[in-house]
């Protein structure tokens, strides 16, 4: 169409999401979460309210939580992105967090869960040993309209015990955490697991 | 009323599932992401749905031009209200007169709230159907906005319909028992006058749809997230245009319900209309603002006159309402949610007689639907707050004004005025328990020197009904000459067992909202069959060639499907026994069945394994019995457990919502009289919800539903100026707690079984909400009885606490 504007034409990004690279190309405005949504078939992140208060759509993008609803896929270009469908070590087996939301019931749509469990690795990794007060206050960044929060509390406060009595190493957090440290913003490193990074379409992480 | 039918109830015994906290069998696909809520669905060619809303509460609509939203390149459709009226019918509508306030999926000559629909645009993306959203160009010629309902019932010049020819959708004055000799009797009559403020689910996930029209049959599929009631879905047939037999409305997880995913028509139809005319997939999933404004799930907003009669000993005798109900712009589901009022609307106090006048009012604002409680929690708050006001009249405590007039233990089943039947309970002991458990008389005493330091602390405690599983005729009892007297809410599933003995078990209408049904459904299959529930398979099965089913609403899964599984499982291990005493040569009536499989009475090393029989009935039809079929499963269809007509002058409404449960709720909070802040220091729940199949999951829904409540109380209100512009209209305006405002519960549970249900299951899924904002409202009450406040209006936001605080009257 003549009137067309250059902003919709798509221009070339790199993301490096669940330590898989992927060439792509997206319109400028084209939100984060609907590159990860469409583009890469990643539908694990939900869009609650599409304005940045629910955080249904959190991801960790360099190691820290951000909100993929309110975010360009342009401004991730170069980034470490880590999704739901990235945090469990394999196809059969739960990380610690997703094993401690299970045993207390934690959940009960599952619609703000992946956004509670993103959130968590950060929170942990922050504080290992949180008080159920501490708790409260860094999930409070996410909203859950089923549970009231108690029982995910209970949950965070399982897995912080999980995780320090070194159940399970928690990869995952170390390497976002590690590639946060090391890149900032700027992250040019691929992890070992992407293979030789070429342009690829397929999830391969995705269960 | 023949009271003997009742049985007493009965504690179940030797279970095996049903009352462990077993981790929930739906789980894993949700903690990794890829459990699929109908955002997430894709279909070959699938186009895109947005709605175009009406920034006018109230506006004719003179001309739409979309022209320039045509030409967009990847425009597929853009249908106007009018156009749509070419493809599809009104949805489905159960008010009074749905043919004087004709409900569309969009408006057509005029637009009657901030939000309806008056075009959609199907295009190759979302982002292009938004694009060309922007293109439409509607003349609209603005007209006066009906806003405040009080107004508006007296108002007969400007019409939200004017086919009605008022703004009052229904009036009626129903009494039940002599109510006016007890008025007349009374020693002394409270009054209270008291606003519920318009609130709404909200849940994380919104409507969404994916409708596939097969243009070579002419089978319209439509995956979607709301309820997809077997039961019920001609109705959407109608509206759509297709016969009843080429719809097939298939179930999926949603973030969430609360009573909003309950029959989506709107988001349905709008799929369908665009799949209709572009012949390729469509998928209308809802935003935020769309939901909010145009999500037809308004809670409600009701303004009460109550009277309470009571002796000066300070017995109540007698019970008035008189209410307005604000329905918005249309009336979709009758006056339902009053109806579910009437259910318990004396609460668990022995009340003889009792009146309820109800005018429903039509307003420019987005319609009522259903919110956990269902009208009602609005009706719980509105006796207790009315109660509190007793107590501190007479000056008694709130725990024993309550003690003095509850429904004893050996009343049951007991009929309150309205006919409905409560079948079991034991109130008293549930009041005990909460009091025991937050050690009431140390915290009274700990709440007085707390005052003596200038702090102003409050415990409100209350005592509240949940009656579960609903019956058809609360949804025509209102009328004299109702279209249909139905009686049917049904539940029906199948069971199969395959060749090796694994369970499947087939669920209709029952899309997975957060309400653990796979987990329930599996939990009372392994009870039936002694296995793991985590290794039964649950299936969801579309409307077509499904059983009759009604789906969740009104707290009665759980009940209904362990009804519903119990038959079917008797019949399965009915042809199990029969098989197995053709393998054993001994007579069916000699066998029991004991962990898993047939045996000879007393006789253990005589028997056939669950699997060893289901094997034979698939593989060795030699062996079976004559006259037996291969294969193992069953259907089986359970209906409501007890219902009994309405009267035909409506005098008794007969019983209509009879497995009641019970709760205490008490709460501490702190108050800051400058800023009107309130702090929950402490929170006690106590419930009765009969059996419990997981008791963690009950909590769950305690805890999820109190913390709702608390929101109703203190926070989420959607308000509309006096322009009839709504003002919050995303989460940065509506405000849902966060982890900070909501309290940790103190959780007791009693359990009084149903002597109805199967297992004596009572619901519990709207619990919580029906008891926090009473509870609260008492506690800031009694944290500011220097300043005699008296909570009449919710939410109490801090401004209108300093505004009570100051002695200015809100309502």
């Amino acid at each position: 169409m003549s009137d067309e504007t250059p902003q919709n034409q798509a221009v070339p990004i790199t993301l490096t999401v669940n330590g898989r690279t992927h060439q792509l190309s997206v319109e400028p405005r084209k939100l984060l979460a609907d590159v990860l949504r469409q583009d890469l078939k990643l539908t694990g992140l939900n869009i609650g309210c599409a304005h940045g208060v629910c955080g249904s759509c959190t991801v960790l993008v360099n190691g820290h939580t951000a909100r993929s609803c309110i975010m360009f896929g342009v401004q991730a270009d170069g980034a470490e992105i880590t999704t739901i469908e990235g945090v469990a070590p394999s196809p059969t087996e739960l990380h610690p967090i997703q094993d401690a939301f299970w045993d207390k019931q934690g959940l009960q749509c599952g619609f703000c869960t992946p956004g509670m469990v993103l959130r968590t690795i950060e929170i942990l990794r922050e504080n290992p040993s949180p008080t159920r007060e501490e708790v409260r206050e860094g999930i409070s960044s996410n909203l859950c309209r089923c549970t009231g929060y108690q029982f995910i509390v209970d949950a965070v406060m399982d897995a912080a015990q999980r995780l320090r009595t070194g159940e399970t190493a928690d990869p995952q957090g170390d390497d976002a955490a590690r590639v946060a440290a090391e890149h900032g913003l700027r992250v040019e490193h691929l992890t070992p697991e992407s293979g030789e990074g070429g342009a690829t379409h397929v999830p391969a992480s995705h269960p | 009323m023949a009271q003997a039918e009742i049985p007493k109830p009965q504690a179940p015994r030797d279970l095996k599932w049903i009352g462990r906290s077993i981790k929930r069998v739906e789980d894993p696909k949700f903690l990794r992401g890829v459990g699929k809520y109908v955002p997430d669905l894709e279909f070959d060619g699938m186009l895109h749905a947005v709605t175009l809303r009406s920034p006018y509460p109230h506006a004719r609509i003179l001309g739409i031009d979309a022209s320039a939203a045509r030409a967009l390149p990847g425009v597929h459709a853009v249908i106007t209200g009018a156009e749509a009226t070419e493809i599809v019918d009104p949805l489905p509508d159960s008010g009074p007169q749905p043919d004087k306030h004709v409900f569309r999926v969009l408006a057509v000559d005029k637009v009657r709230y901030v939000g309806e629909g008056v075009a959609i645009v199907v295009a190759e993306t979302r982002y292009i159907a938004e694009d060309a959203r922007d293109l439409i160009a509607v003349d609209y010629e603005p007209l006066k906005p009906i806003v405040d309902p009080i107004a508006a019932a007296a108002d007969t010049s400007n019409l939200v319909h004017e086919a009605l020819g008022s703004n009052i959708a229904y009036e009626r004055t129903f009494t039940f028992g002599e109510v006016d000799a007890d008025f007349e009797a009374a020693d002394i009559v409270v009054k209270d006058r008291l606003h519920w403020g318009r609130s709404a689910a909200q849940p994380l996930d919104n409507a969404g749809a994916v409708a596939i029209f097969d243009t070579g049959t002419g089978d319209l599929t439509i995956h979607t997230n709301s309820i997809s009631m077997t039961w019920f879905s001609f109705g959407l047939a109608a509206t759509l245009r297709v016969p009843s037999n080429k719809l097939n409305l298939v179930p999926h997880p949603t973030g969430g319900s609360f009573g909003a995913r309950f029959s989506c028509w709107r988001s349905m139809t709008t799929a369908a209309v665009g799949a209709k005319v572009t012949g390729r997939p469509v998928k209308y999933c809802e935003d935020r603002l769309d939901h909010i404004t145009n999500g037809d799930h308004h809670g409600s907003d009701r303004y009460y006159d109550v009277e309470l009669a009571m002796t000066k000993d300070g017995i109540f005798t007698s019970y008035k309402t008189d209410v307005i109900d604000d329905y918005g712009a249309y009336c979709h589901f009758g006056v339902g949610t009053h109806g579910n009022a009437l259910a318990q609307v004396t609460g668990p106090y022995d009340i003889k007689s009792t009146q309820y006048r109800l005018r429903a009012v039509l307003t420019n604002k987005t319609q009522q639907g259903a919110y956990r409680g269902f009208g009602a929690e609005v009706a719980n708050w509105a006796i207790e707050r009315i109660v509190d006001k007793a107590a501190r009249e007479l000056g008694m405590d709130p725990a024993e004004i309550r003690r003095k007039n509850l429904i004893q233990p050996d009343q049951f089943p007991y009929y309150i005025p309205t006919g409905n039947m409560y079948d079991s309970g034991d109130y008293e002991r549930v009041l005990d328990h909460a009091l025991e458990l937050f050690d009431y008389d140390a915290w009274r005493a700990e709440q007085s020197k707390l005052r003596e330091q200038g702090r102003h602390v409050g415990i409100g405690l209350v005592s509240c009904q949940e009656r579960s599983v609903y019956s058809a005729t609360e949804f025509w009892f209102w009328f004299d000459e109702p279209a249909a007297e139905m009686t049917s809410t049904p539940e029906g599933v199948t069971l199969t067992a395959d060749p090796l003995g694994n369970l499947t078990v087939t669920l209709y209408s029952t899309p997975f909202w957060g309400n653990s049904s796979d987990t329930m459904a599996a939990m009372l299959v392994g009870e039936e069959f002694d296995v793991d529930p985590s290794t039964i398979s649950v299936e969801h099965h579309g409307t077509r060639g499904g059983l009759p089913a009604a789906g969740p609403g009104g707290s009665r899964l759980t009940v209904m499907l362990a009804g519903a599984i119990k038959g079917a499982a008797e019949k399965v291990k009915d042809k199990a026994q029969r098989i197995a005493a053709q393998q054993l040569e001994a007579s069916p009536e000699d066998l029991e069945w004991v962990d898993g499989g047939f045996q000879v009475k007393g006789s253990a090393e005589a028997r056939r394994e669950f699997a060893d029989i289901a094997m034979a009935a698939y593989l060795f039809a030699t062996e079976l019995p004559e006259g037996l079929q291969s294969g193992l499963e069953a259907r089986h269809v359970y209906d409501h457990p007890y219902t009994t007509m309405p009267a035909k002058d409506r005098s008794n409404l007969g019983v209509f919502y009879p497995c009641m449960g019970h709760a205490c709720h008490i709460a501490m909070v702190e108050v800051d009289t400058e800023t009107g802040a309130v702090d929950i220091l402490r929170y006690v729940a106590v419930h009765d919800a009969g059996t419990m199949v997981n008791p963690r999951s009950l909590e769950g829904q305690i805890v999820g539903g109190t913390a709702q409540g608390v929101a109703t109380a203190l926070l989420e209100e959607l308000v509309y100026d006096d322009q009839g512009q709504p003002l919050s209209t995303a989460f940065t305006d509506y405000l849902m707690p966060t982890a900070m405002e909501v309290p940790e519960l103190e959780i007791g549970h009693e359990e009084t079984p149903s002597p109805l249900t199967e297992y004596g299951i009572k619901g519990g899924g709207e619990a919580g909400r029906m008891m926090a904002p009473g509870a609260l409202s008492a506690a800031i009450d009694d944290a500011l009885v220097d300043y005699g406040v008296h909570v009449t209006e919710l939410p109490a936001t801090p401004e209108r606490i300093t505004r009570w605080i100051a002695g200015q009257t809100v309502r």
